[in-house]
């Protein structure tokens, strides 16, 4: 059985150890247990079923580590043996895991340790890999994590807005390591969408397609990045962008516009233009307004006066960015950008050479270096 | 037995490069060929189970020091004038002290313009071990 698929199975067995009476952070510790024993044992012998099989053995590990818990506090032991399977048993509570490990009680580093933990089953050790931490530090993360949401009952209504924040923030973390977090995210949010009725989280699941489908372009064989201008179109993944418009023209139709939902929007119209200069910026430029609108969100704007500088000329770019507070991450990049399609290369490499000093990562920094040293050269030549 | 060293990059403070250029003036070409060298090197120490971690930090720094109990610590910079202002860094675990030098010294011949080698400064610096030897 695939790992993914085993994976699945994990806030379903959770959700029926808490209803059988486990804490939720004793459940969460015997099902990762069960899950590693899953992993050693059904590769000679899968089970035919495998949740109950999985059930049966995180059940047996909670009672082991209870009874291990009592002993060591000289208490009684209170939980015994093999329950009934109640009623409890076909409920799934998978969608209330999702609530409970992106709690607000909780910051966002921990809340994604938990998600990807409770309920997407990865181990601790391939958390700590993909976020390059050493694993007692995550480790300590997450129990710190159970700790804070060990009062809070499965039971409560959760925001999906805060659920959709922390699947945003693990998709956008990419990829390192073996652990694959932007295919990780969309998995989680595609279970999510199928067990809610939620515009905006069709809304995030389009978005996410819509960009991975476009991962394979980003970076050139080197690891450099490569911009959505220049990016070799025939490497998009059609069947992706094809399931991320399905999906948010079904939530759009639903008329309640949301930021993941705009956001995507803007997306469909770059994967539907055949080449750069096909690019519908008018109507992406109403997209931004929107998002804008939904959000005030400083980024948006920012995106907005790339936007402008495309569908009206690079003045009103200009324009549009001499409104917005200059010490916004990416402003000069921007400016750089936008100076060179207005004609003028040597502040353009300037701001382009400035803009490399303040960059937030490596692979943007070479990126801008390049743009600099190519206007530099041209300068030069 | 093995021993950790740093391999420490400076923007400001390491003597003048031999091929000392900035950046933005290489040709792009001559940029990609720069990157793809550093990436080479620690794909390389990678394979022979040399490699440890490496680092590059952003240009501009904060210093910060507390100012008492109950008060928020006092932050200052970043300074312009800086006398010493580290780039990056390379950890590595080799054999010899002698195996460091080498290292470093391939590491300084990095491409840089012209497609000539930079010959940059580099510092390396011996890790403290976290555990004393048995010397009775």
């Amino acid at each position: 059985m695939d790992e993914a698929v085993l994976r699945t199975l994990t806030p379903t067995v959770i959700g029926v150890l808490v209803r059988r009476g486990a804490d939720f952070a004793a459940a969460e510790d015997a099902v990762q247990d069960a899950l590693v024993e899953a992993v050693r044992v059904w590769a000679d012998d899968r089970p035919r079923d495998p949740k109950g099989w999985l059930v049966t053995v995180a059940w047996r590990k909670f009672l082991d580590a209870a009874r291990a818990d009592t002993s060591r506090q000289h208490r009684e032991v209170r939980v015994e043996g093999e329950p009934m399977p109640g009623p409890g048993e076909a409920v799934d509570d998978t969608l209330q895991l999702y609530f409970l490990c992106a709690h607000p009680s909780l910051t966002p580093a921990s809340a994604v340790a938990l998600t990807l933990r409770a309920v997407g089953g990865l181990s601790t050790r391939q958390i700590a890999q993909a976020y390059l931490v050493p694993e007692a530090t995550m480790a300590q993360r997450i129990s710190r994590a159970k700790r804070t949401v060990s009062g809070v009952r499965l039971n409560q209504p959760g925001d999906v807005a805060t659920v959709l924040r922390v699947l945003y923030l693990v998709f956008n973390e990419g990829y390192s390591g073996d652990v694959d977090l932007a295919g990780e995210a969309i998995r989680l949010t595609r279970q999510l969408a199928a067990k809610t009725n939620h515009e905006e989280v069709a809304g995030l699941l389009a978005l996410m397609l819509l960009h991975h489908a476009r991962r394979p372009a980003r970076t050139g064989p080197d690891g450099r990045l490569v911009p959505l201008a220049e990016q070799d179109r025939s490497l998009w993944n059609t069947r992706l962008i094809a399931e991320g418009v399905d999906v948010l023209q079904a939530a759009l139709a639903r008329d309640r516009l949301g930021e993941f939902q705009a956001q995507a929007a803007i997306a469909a119209l770059h994967a539907d233009a055949q080449t750069a200069e096909e690019t519908d910026w008018v109507q992406i430029v109403e997209w931004y307004d929107e998002l804008v609108r939904l959000t005030d969100s400083p980024v948006a704007r920012l995106n907005r006066a790339v936007a402008v500088g495309e569908a009206d000329g690079p003045r009103a770019g200009l324009a549009a960015l001499a409104e917005l507070d200059p010490a916004l991450p990416r402003h000069t990049a921007v400016a750089a950008y936008l100076h060179e399609r207005d004609g003028d290369p040597v502040t353009a490499a300037r701001l382009y050479a400035e803009a490399a000093r303040s960059a937030p990562s490596l692979p943007e920094r070479d990126h801008l270096t390049r743009q600099a040293a190519r206007l530099n050269a041209r300068l030069r030549g | 037995m093995m021993a950790k060293y740093l391999l420490l990059k400076h923007y400001r403070g390491a003597p003048a490069s031999v091929n000392d250029v900035p950046m933005d003036q290489w040709t792009p070409e001559e940029v990609s060929a720069h990157v793809q060298y550093m990436r080479d090197f620690a794909a390389r120490l990678e394979g022979t189970g040399e490699f440890v971690d490496g680092q590059a930090l952003s240009s501009e720094g904060t210093f910060v020091r507390s100012d008492g109990e109950g008060r928020p610590p006092i932050t200052d910079g970043p300074f312009a004038e800086t006398k010493d202002l580290i780039a990056g860094w390379m950890v590595i675990d080799v054999e010899t002290y002698e195996r460091a030098i080498e290292l470093a010294g391939e590491l300084s011949a990095a491409p840089g313009a012209g497609g000539k080698p930079i010959h940059e400064w580099l510092e390396v610096r011996p890790f403290l071990g976290a555990h004393s030897t048995v010397t009775e």
